[in-house]
């Protein structure tokens, strides 16, 4: 039945022309001028620009503040969830999962509706609670899942041995819900910190993010400084997903229906 | 026998996997009817038999003939054998029905005529009113009885049995053998089935087939195979048994634990070693000296259920066990004789560990693709020799530093007084060791051999 | 005990409340005839009238995004499903680095952003010289569709008995008939699931549509209310299409979540 292996095989070539190599082609394009040449000057013109540094360490600290955010509201709403005694319907879980399905720039401008009705006026406050709108479904679900799934026994194991409701909670269930965590975070902060058109509705245009730098260089045709910049975002992306380790992506999506 | 007897007749078989010989040089016939059962431990290749038989896996080597036909070039499903799972394989998307039918279905058998059949096929396995269930909602025995059926359904000329009944419990095990028995006198099929449960294929084997290493140890009724075991595996695998190292004295005339013993063996030759096979239960107690042939101390007594299993120490240093429906408390010395006709004599396999080897340099030789210190006096650089390292003379280390080469303890048989052990190296060579500490299965050993209990000789050219 | 429950319950509500606000708040403006959202000028069915009879400004807009949006998904999503079914099946049986490698492979287009997926295609169109399009667009989609596929195939194969599709060729199956009969049924439901992730994932995207789309003119419904809403008034017509797309997905996700949880108590 070895045959069988090759049936991966499409896929992998998809993959090469898809994915792999629209990757490289970032990297080559973010060394090269408009004539082809190689250079390093897309590389120096980002640390040069003032303006593209400072939207790239302001999206940084969005995206923090945001995945802070998300986890501190989305953490106890995923325990509540997963926790029999308090809540013993599946229906409330769709509830939470159920905006993450409705067109995301059509929630986003109902919410920046909903400030400007309130008489709120539009700027960072307004950004950062309209992206935990978006983003908190993101968190809360994989830190649900681990919850749910997690063995009963260790708990009752803890209490056994002496632990306070606080200890168990601190010493066992937190440090073995932390997959679930990372995945939260890993699914809020990559979204936040590349997010372009919903930091335009939410700030009314005030508040660019290093999206919509990347946006405004390609659509203005300048494709080598847009290649440079996905290039350092890539580098976070990276930087991001190392420091988390390994199967997130599949723990975080698997089984959302 | 006549040829026409014969239903699967299996010469020369040889399969690999990843370089590793998995089955090795196997003949085999099974007769139209029979009940062959290939039992070994895991790893033995049984499994993979089974499956070369029924056409999963093609074999590197040899023939398999089914009716006197070659089969090893036709795909399974143009085989007319059929197989039971090990774990069921029920199709989950089918109900029982349909499940059963799905054979039926695929030869476009008309639908009167699957409707009969299956209904037959689950009288037969007692499950008539399960036809509209949901595989997944049966219990493991109910679904193993589905398998059962789906596969007679078809009429199969041998039905395969991978391990049927390992994922049972106890209780439904001993159900299920009883069952299997009963269908195969009913239906006449020939049944070839695979177990590592010694006991199960005692139970319900016209034939086993007794397999280690890839290689057949021993083929024999369930009688012939339990009474006279031709080797130690045997031995050891097949029920309990005290198993001894002797010496044969002359005809009908064996020392062992030092002492002698009349036998019923013949035509080993004089003053010859081999290796002695004693039943527990067939070690008996007495209190008449003059049947007595040996004394012993009991050091422990356990009740087994139906009757009591007992260690006792010998007078000469031994350690026997005896299965008795009498117990003898501890510490109390007992009497103790064997029947000439409950000895079991076997031949030895080897009697020391013997390698070829090339002498490397001056006092070095090279054998198990290590480098050894020894005495190389009389031999040149370049000569390929033979290596003889006596079992007790091979030492075994927890650790790695100071080892020649390492291994794996894959067979422990205890002697009485000693362990016999094989450990297997890296290289998948054999070291055979005597040696009186304790070791598991399964423990990572460094293997240590001092230069002067490595021994040389001759090697006639070209043998290998 | 009791009060802990209904802390834990009012906090619950109250994030619901929050969370559906935005919702909430464009399906009640979609019952109004005004211009903007927030502007209640009495009850009437006329946006929904009007979505429905086509007479609205730039209806021919609206209308061709809707019916690119969901042309776009359906296609996406039905070739993901067979190269990620195929696909699964292949790394299913595949051993060690390759397997990790194809693992690894597979994860990128779910850990990227958007914006990087979307603007390394961009390149790679550019780069290979392909006018910029539907094609584009669809082959973009099955990028980021597929790797969900595979992710919700790979369980059921792990599940499956390794044996019944053996079982299926013994019991006389030609390899087809097998793959067909057996292996197919088995993992219908993991297809199933990664066919309707794909097709909400489609549905919902918008910036690699947005860097993929060229400069033909194609609009999805995400890039449509972009433009439209960087153009200053959203046509109003799409708060009555969101109110519709909301009911739904909510009935759609209800039942099947009913229906799973209804199935695991049986079990």
């Amino acid at each position: 039945m070895n045959k069988r292996s090759s049936w991966a095989l499409p896929y992998f070539i998809f993959l090469l022309l898809f994915v792999a190599l629209p990757l490289v082609l970032i990297i080559i394009y973010a060394f090269q001028d408009g004539s082809g040449h190689f250079t390093f000057s897309n590389i120096t013109k980002f640390f040069t620009d003032g303006d593209a540094l400072g939207t790239f360490a302001l999206s940084i600290e969005v995206a923090i503040e945001n995945t802070l955010l998300c986890f501190a509201i989305g953490y106890p709403a995923a325990y509540i969830l997963a926790d029999n005694k308090l809540n013993r319907s599946a229906v409330t879980v769709v509830l939470f999962i159920l905006p993450m399905w409705i067109n995301a720039l059509m929630r986003t401008l109902a919410t920046a509706e909903l400030f400007n009705m309130a008489g709120i006026p539009l700027g960072k406050g307004t950004l950062l609670f309209g992206m935990c709108y978006d983003y908190l479904p993101f968190m809360i679900y994989p830190i649900y899942n681990v919850l749910k799934k997690m063995d009963k026994s260790y708990a009752e194991a803890a209490q056994d041995l002496g632990a306070t409701p606080s200890q168990v909670f601190l010493k066992v269930t937190l440090p073995l819900s932390m997959p679930g965590v990372w995945s939260g975070v890993l699914m809020v902060f990559m979204p936040t910190v590349s997010t372009f058109a919903i930091s335009e509705f939410l700030t009314n245009n005030k508040i660019k993010l290093f999206g919509t730098i990347i946006q405004e260089n390609i659509n203005n045709s300048m494709w080598n400084y847009g290649a440079a910049l996905s290039l350092f975002m890539l580098l976070i992306i990276g930087v991001t997903t190392l420091l988390q380790g390994d199967d997130h992506a599949e723990q975080a999506s698997g089984g959302i229906i | 026998m006549t040829k026409k007897d014969v239903i699967i007749d299996i010469r020369h078989l040889s399969k690999s996997f990843d370089g590793v010989k998995v089955l090795n040089d196997i003949n085999l016939y099974v007769r139209k009817g029979e009940f062959v059962t290939f039992l070994g431990p895991s790893g033995c290749g049984k499994t993979t038999m089974l499956r070369l038989i029924a056409g999963f896996l093609a074999p590197d080597e040899g023939t398999i003939e089914l009716e006197g036909k070659d089969i090893s070039g036709i795909p399974p499903y143009k085989r007319p054998l059929n197989t039971v799972f090990q774990r069921y394989a029920l199709f989950p998307h089918l109900d029982v029905y349909d499940n059963i039918a799905f054979g039926l279905n695929l030869q476009k058998v008309p639908q009167d005529e699957i409707e009969k059949r299956v209904k037959k096929v689950l009288k037969l396995v007692s499950m008539s009113d399960y036809e509209d269930r949901d595989v997944e909602s049966l219990s493991g025995g109910q679904q193993q009885r589905v398998a059962i059926a789906r596969a007679l359904v078809n009429q199969p000329r041998v039905l395969l049995l991978d391990e049927p009944l390992a994922a049972l419990d106890l209780k439904m095990r001993k159900d299920m053998q009883i069952e299997l028995k009963e269908m195969h006198r009913k239906l006449g099929i020939t049944f070839i089935y695979v177990t590592h449960d010694q006991e199960e294929a005692l139970t319900l084997s016209d034939t086993i087939v007794v397999m280690n290493e890839g290689k057949i140890q021993q083929i024999g009724t369930p009688i012939d195979i339990y009474n006279e075991p031709v080797n130690a595996f045997v031995a050891d695998f097949i029920g309990e048994s005290n198993i001894l190292k002797g010496r044969m004295m002359r005809d009908r005339r064996v020392a062992f634990i030092k002492h002698e013993f009349d036998c019923v063996d013949e035509g080993f030759g004089e003053d010859v070693p081999v290796d002695v096979v004693v039943r527990p239960e067939d070690i008996y107690f007495t209190t008449d000296p003059a049947k007595c042939q040996f004394k012993a101390t009991v050091n422990s007594c356990t009740f087994k259920g139906v009757h009591y299993e007992m260690w006792v120490d010998t007078d000469t240093g031994y350690e026997l066990m005896i299965q008795d429906y009498d117990p003898y408390p501890v510490g109390s010395e007992v009497m103790l004789y064997i029947d000439p006709d409950d000895i079991q004599v076997m031949k030895k396999e080897r009697t020391a560990n013997n390698y070829a080897a090339k002498v490397t340099g001056e006092g070095k030789v090279e054998f198990l693709d290590t480098e050894f210190a020894c005495d190389t006096t009389g031999f040149e650089t370049g000569d390929e020799v033979t290596a003889t390292i006596r079992f007790e003379k091979v030492d075994l280390l927890d650790h790695e530093e100071d080892a020649d080469l390492t291994g794996n303890v894959v067979v422990i048989l205890y002697m009485g007084d000693h362990y016999h052990l094989t450990v297997k190296t890296e290289a998948g060579e054999n070291i055979w060791v005597d040696t009186n500490d304790i070791w598991d299965k399964g423990d990572f050993v460094g293997i240590k051999i001092l230069p002067e209990d490595i021994k040389l000789s001759k090697r006639a050219a070209g043998n290998e | 005990m009791k009060g802990k429950k209904i802390i834990a319950n009012a906090y619950i509500w109250l994030l619901l409340i929050v969370l559906y606000a935005p919702i909430l708040f464009i399906v009640v403006f979609s019952f109004t005839e005004a211009k903007s959202l927030g502007n209640w000028t009495g009850f009437s069915l006329d946006l929904y009238k009007n979505l429905f009879t086509g007479s609205m400004q730039n209806s021919s807009g609206l209308i061709s995004a809707v019916k690119n949006t969901l042309l776009i998904a359906l296609v996406a999503s039905a070739v993901a499903t067979l190269l990620g079914t195929i696909a699964a099946i292949g790394i299913y049986n595949l051993k060690g680095r390759k397997k990790q490698t194809m693992t690894f492979l597979n994860n990128i287009p779910i850990i990227n952003p958007d914006i990087i997926t979307g603007v390394s295609l961009f390149l790679l169109f550019v780069f290979l010289g392909i006018s910029q399009g539907y094609l584009t667009v669809v082959l973009a989609h099955i990028t980021f569709c597929t790797p969900y596929v595979v992710l919700n195939v790979m369980p059921k194969l792990q599940q499956m008995n390794p044996n019944i599709y053996e079982a299926a060729l013994d019991l006389g199956a030609t390899p087809s008939q097998a793959l067909r009969k057996v292996l197919v049924p088995a993992l219908r439901p993991g297809m199933i699931s990664g066919f309707i992730m794909s097709f909400t994932m489609s549905l919902d995207d918008f910036a690699v549509t947005f860097f993929t789309r060229g400069t033909i003119g194609l609009d999805t419904l995400s890039t449509y209310i972009y433009t439209d809403a960087r153009k200053g008034g959203l046509t109003p017509e799409l708060k009555p299409l969101m109110s519709i797309i909301f009911l739904i997905i909510l009935v759609v996700l209800l039942v099947i979540n009913i229906r799973q949880s209804k199935n695991t108590a049986k079990q």
